[in-house]
C-alpha cells in the first residue's frame, strides 16, 4: 500500500507520544516518593526530581510515630468500611426494587431518583440540614449524606434487569420470599457488579475530605485526608511540630508532606493492580445504559 | 337530568378510583416485601436530597443563625438583587464561565484524542501498560492532587527547575493570578484524561471490522478511515458525554480550587462555589449564599435540559 510509509512514521510517533503521556502521568508520583526519601536541604535547593538525594527515612519514623496520624488513619478506615457498608445496603435494595417490572410506579420512582443527579439543594441547605439533624462531629455526617450514588444505583439496576427471570420465578415457586430471593439467588449471581460497586464506594470514602472538613472539628475524628489537608494548608500538624527545631517549619514540612502523601496513597497503590479490571468493567456496565 | 348525570358520573368516578385503590392494595399486599425494600432509600432521598431543595427557601427568607431552619420572614428577591448588584459576584461568575469554558474546550476532547491514539496500538501489553498508568490519577484523593500540584509548582519544585534552566528565573506559579487557569486545566487533564478514555475505548471496540475492510478496498488510508468510520462510530458516546459536561458546566472543580487557591489569585481562581462557600460558611451569610447556590443550580438544570433537547432534535440522541 502506498500510505504505509506515512502510517509507519505515525506509528512510531504515536508510541513516542504515548510514552511521554505515561511519563507525565507518573512523574508526580515518582517525585513525591523521591522527596519523601530525601533530606530537606536537597528538596529546598530544587535538586530532587526522580531520584532521592540525601537518603533519609527519619521523616517516615517521625510520621509513623505521630499518634494523631494513626488515629486519623484509623478513622479513614472506619469511615470507609462503615460508609461502604451503608452505601451497598441502600443501593442494592433500591436498585433491586426498581429493577422489577411488576413494581407499580417504577418509572416515576426512577425519575424521582434521577432528578437528584441534575438538581441538588446546594451547599448551605445541606450544611444546615446536617447540623440540624445533630450529625455535627459524628460519623453520620460522613457516611449518611452521600450514602446512595444514583449513578451506581442505575448501573446495578440495569445489571439486575438483565438477569434471567426464570431463576427467581422458580425460587418463588419453591416458596422463597423476596428477601430470600435477593439474598440467596440474586446476590450470589451478581458478584462482579457488587465487587465493582464496593470498590467505587470504598475509593470515594477513602479519598473524601470535604464532608469531614465541614462537619468535624475535633482532631481525633478527622480522616487522614484532613490531616494532610491541614499540612498542605500550612497549619502545623502534629508531626511537623514534633520534628522541627521551630526555625524552618515550612522547609521541613515539604519532606513531611511527601511522606504523608506516600503513606496515604499506599493502600490504593497496593490494591490498584488487582482491582483495576473491576473498575474498568464497572464503567463499561455504566455505558451500556 | 343534569343532576342525575353528575351524580352518576361522580359515582362512576369514585368507583374507578376505588377499583384502582383496591388493585394497588392487593398488589402491595401480595408484594409488600418488594415495596418494603423501597422504604429506606425513599426516606433517604426525601430527607437528604429533596430536603435541601426545600431548604433553598431561605434564599427568599431572612435566615438568622440559630433561628428557624427555614428562616424568619419573607424577603422576596432581596438576596438575588443583592448578588446582581455585587461586583464580586460578577467577577466570580466570569471566572466560572472561563474555567468551565476552558474545561469544555480543552479537557473534553483530550480523552477522545487519547483513545484514538491508543486504538492505533496493536501491541496488547504496551496498550495495557499505557492504560493502567493513565487511570491512576483518577483514584487519588483531591487532597493528594492538590499536594502534588503545590509541590510541582513550588519555587523549588520540578517545573521551576526546567523554567530556570531556560529563562534563568523562577516563577512563583501558585501565587500569580495569571498562572491559575493553566495550572487548573493542566491538572484536570492529568487527572481525567486516561479515565475519560475508557468509555471511548469501549465504544471503539463495538465498531464493525468489516467497515474498515470495505474502506481499505475503496482505497481509504488510515486517516480517512478514522475520519469516516471511527469518529462517526464513537459519536453517540461523545454526544452523551458532551450533554453531561454541559450540564455540569458551572460546577467547576470546587474542592480542588478551594485547596489550591489563595487571596493572591482570587482574581482568576475565585468561582461561584468558592465565593458562596466564603460568604455562607465563613461569614455566616446563609440566605445570601443560598440565593447564589440556587441561581447556580438552576442554570445547571436549564443547561442540561437545553443541551439534551437540542441533541434530541439534531441527532436523535438524548439522556432520557
Amino acid at each position: 500500500m502506498q500510505e504505509s510509509i506515512q502510517y509507519k512514521i505515525f506509528k512510531v510517533f504515536n508510541v513516542f507520544i504515548l510514552l511521554v503521556i505515561v511519563f507525565c502521568t507518573l512523574y508526580p508520583f515518582l517525585n513525591v516518593v523521591a522527596q519523601s526519601f530525601s533530606s530537606e536541604a536537597y528538596i529546598s535547593a530544587g535538586e530532587v526530581n526522580l531520584i532521592p538525594k540525601g537518603f533519609n527515612i527519619e521523616t517516615y519514623k517521625t510520621v509513623i510515630e505521630d499518634r494523631m496520624f494513626w488515629i486519623n488513619y484509623k478513622n479513614t478506615v472506619v469511615y470507609t468500611v462503615v460508609g461502604t457498608g451503608i452505601s451497598m445496603f441502600f443501593t442494592t435494595i433500591f436498585a433491586y426494587a426498581l429493577s422489577k417490572r411488576r413494581l407499580v410506579g417504577r418509572r416515576f420512582l426512577t425519575l424521582f431518583a434521577v432528578f437528584t443527579m441534575f438538581f441538588n439543594g446546594g451547599l448551605i441547605p445541606n450544611y444546615l440540614l446536617i447540623n440540624n439533624l445533630g450529625f455535627h462531629n459524628t460519623i453520620w455526617a460522613i457516611v449518611i449524606p452521600g450514602a446512595i450514588s444514583i449513578y451506581n444505583m442505575l448501573i446495578m439496576k440495569s445489571f439486575f434487569e438483565n438477569m434471567p427471570d426464570e431463576l427467581e420465578e422458580a425460587a418463588a415457586m419453591d416458596g422463597m420470599n423476596t428477601y430470600g430471593i435477593l439474598l440467596k439467588i440474586v446476590l450470589p449471581l451478581s458478584k462482579a457488579v457488587m465487587a465493582t460497586m464496593v470498590l467505587f464506594y470504598a475509593v470515594g470514602h477513602w479519598n473524601s475530605w470535604f464532608p469531614a472538613f465541614l462537619y468535624l472539628d475535633q482532631k481525633d475524628l478527622f480522616p487522614v485526608t484532613i490531616y494532610l489537608r491541614n499540612m498542605i494548608a500550612g497549619a502545623t500538624g502534629g508531626a511537623a511540630t514534633g520534628a522541627t527545631s521551630a526555625d524552618n517549619l515550612i522547609q521541613i514540612s515539604a519532606n513531611i508532606k511527601s511522606v504523608t502523601m506516600v503513606l496515604t496513597i499506599l493502600p490504593i497503590l497496593t490494591v490498584y493492580p488487582f482491582v483495576q479490571k473491576y473498575f474498568v468493567s464497572g464503567v463499561m456496565l455504566g455505558s451500556v445504559k | 337530568m343534569a343532576g342525575i348525570d353528575k351524580a352518576r358520573n361522580a359515582h362512576v368516578f369514585t368507583e374507578v378510583k376505588m377499583r384502582k385503590l383496591t388493585r394497588l392494595r392487593t398488589v402491595i399486599r401480595k408484594d409488600w416485601q418488594l415495596y418494603s425494600l423501597l422504604l429506606l432509600p425513599l426516606i433517604y432521598l426525601v430527607i437528604f436530597k429533596y430536603g435541601p431543595m426545600i431548604g433553598n427557601v431561605i434564599a427568599f427568607r431572612r435566615f438568622v443563625p440559630g433561628g428557624h431552619l427555614f428562616g424568619e420572614e419573607w424577603v422576596g428577591f432581596h438576596y438575588f438583587k443583592m448578588f446582581i448588584n455585587d461586583p464580586t459576584f460578577w467577577k466570580v461568575f466570569t471566572n466560572t464561565l472561563m474555567l468551565g469554558g476552558l474545561t469544555l474546550l480543552i479537557c473534553f476532547p483530550m480523552p477522545i484524542i487519547f483513545a484514538l491514539l491508543l486504538n492505533e496500538i496493536k501491541a496488547k501489553k504496551f496498550k495495557k501498560f499505557v492504560q493502567t498508568a493513565s487511570y491512576l490519577p483518577h483514584f487519588l484523593s483531591i487532597v493528594i492532587v492538590a499536594g502534588m500540584i503545590l509541590q510541582l509548582t513550588a519555587l523549588n519544585g520540578s517545573i521551576n527547575v526546567i523554567v530556570e534552566f531556560f529563562t534563568g528565573e523562577k516563577i512563583n506559579f501558585i501565587q500569580q493570578a495569571e498562572w491559575f487557569r493553566t495550572i487548573y486545566i493542566t491538572s484536570d487533564i492529568w487527572q481525567g484524561m486516561g479515565w475519560g478514555a475508557i468509555l471511548y475505548l469501549a465504544a471503539l471496540t463495538t465498531i464493525d471490522d468489516s467497515l474498515y475492510e470495505a474502506a481499505k478496498i475503496d482505497g481509504a488510508n488510515r486517516w480517512k478511515q478514522t475520519l469516516h468510520i471511527t469518529i462517526p462510530g464513537i459519536l453517540p458516546t461523545i454526544i452523551t458525554l458532551l450533554i453531561l459536561n454541559i450540564g455540569s458546566f458551572l460546577a467547576v472543580g470546587f474542592e480542588k480550587i478551594l485547596l489550591i487557591y489563595n487571596p493572591l489569585t482570587y482574581e482568576t481562581s475565585d468561582v461561584i462555589s468558592t465565593y458562596l462557600y466564603r460568604v455562607g460558611l465563613e461569614s455566616s451569610n446563609f440566605s445570601y449564599a443560598t440565593a447564589i447556590g440556587l441561581f447556580e443550580s438552576i442554570i445547571g438544570l436549564v443547561l442540561i435540559l437545553t443541551a439534551n433537547g437540542i441533541s434530541r432534535k439534531l441527532t436523535e440522541r438524548s439522556l432520557w
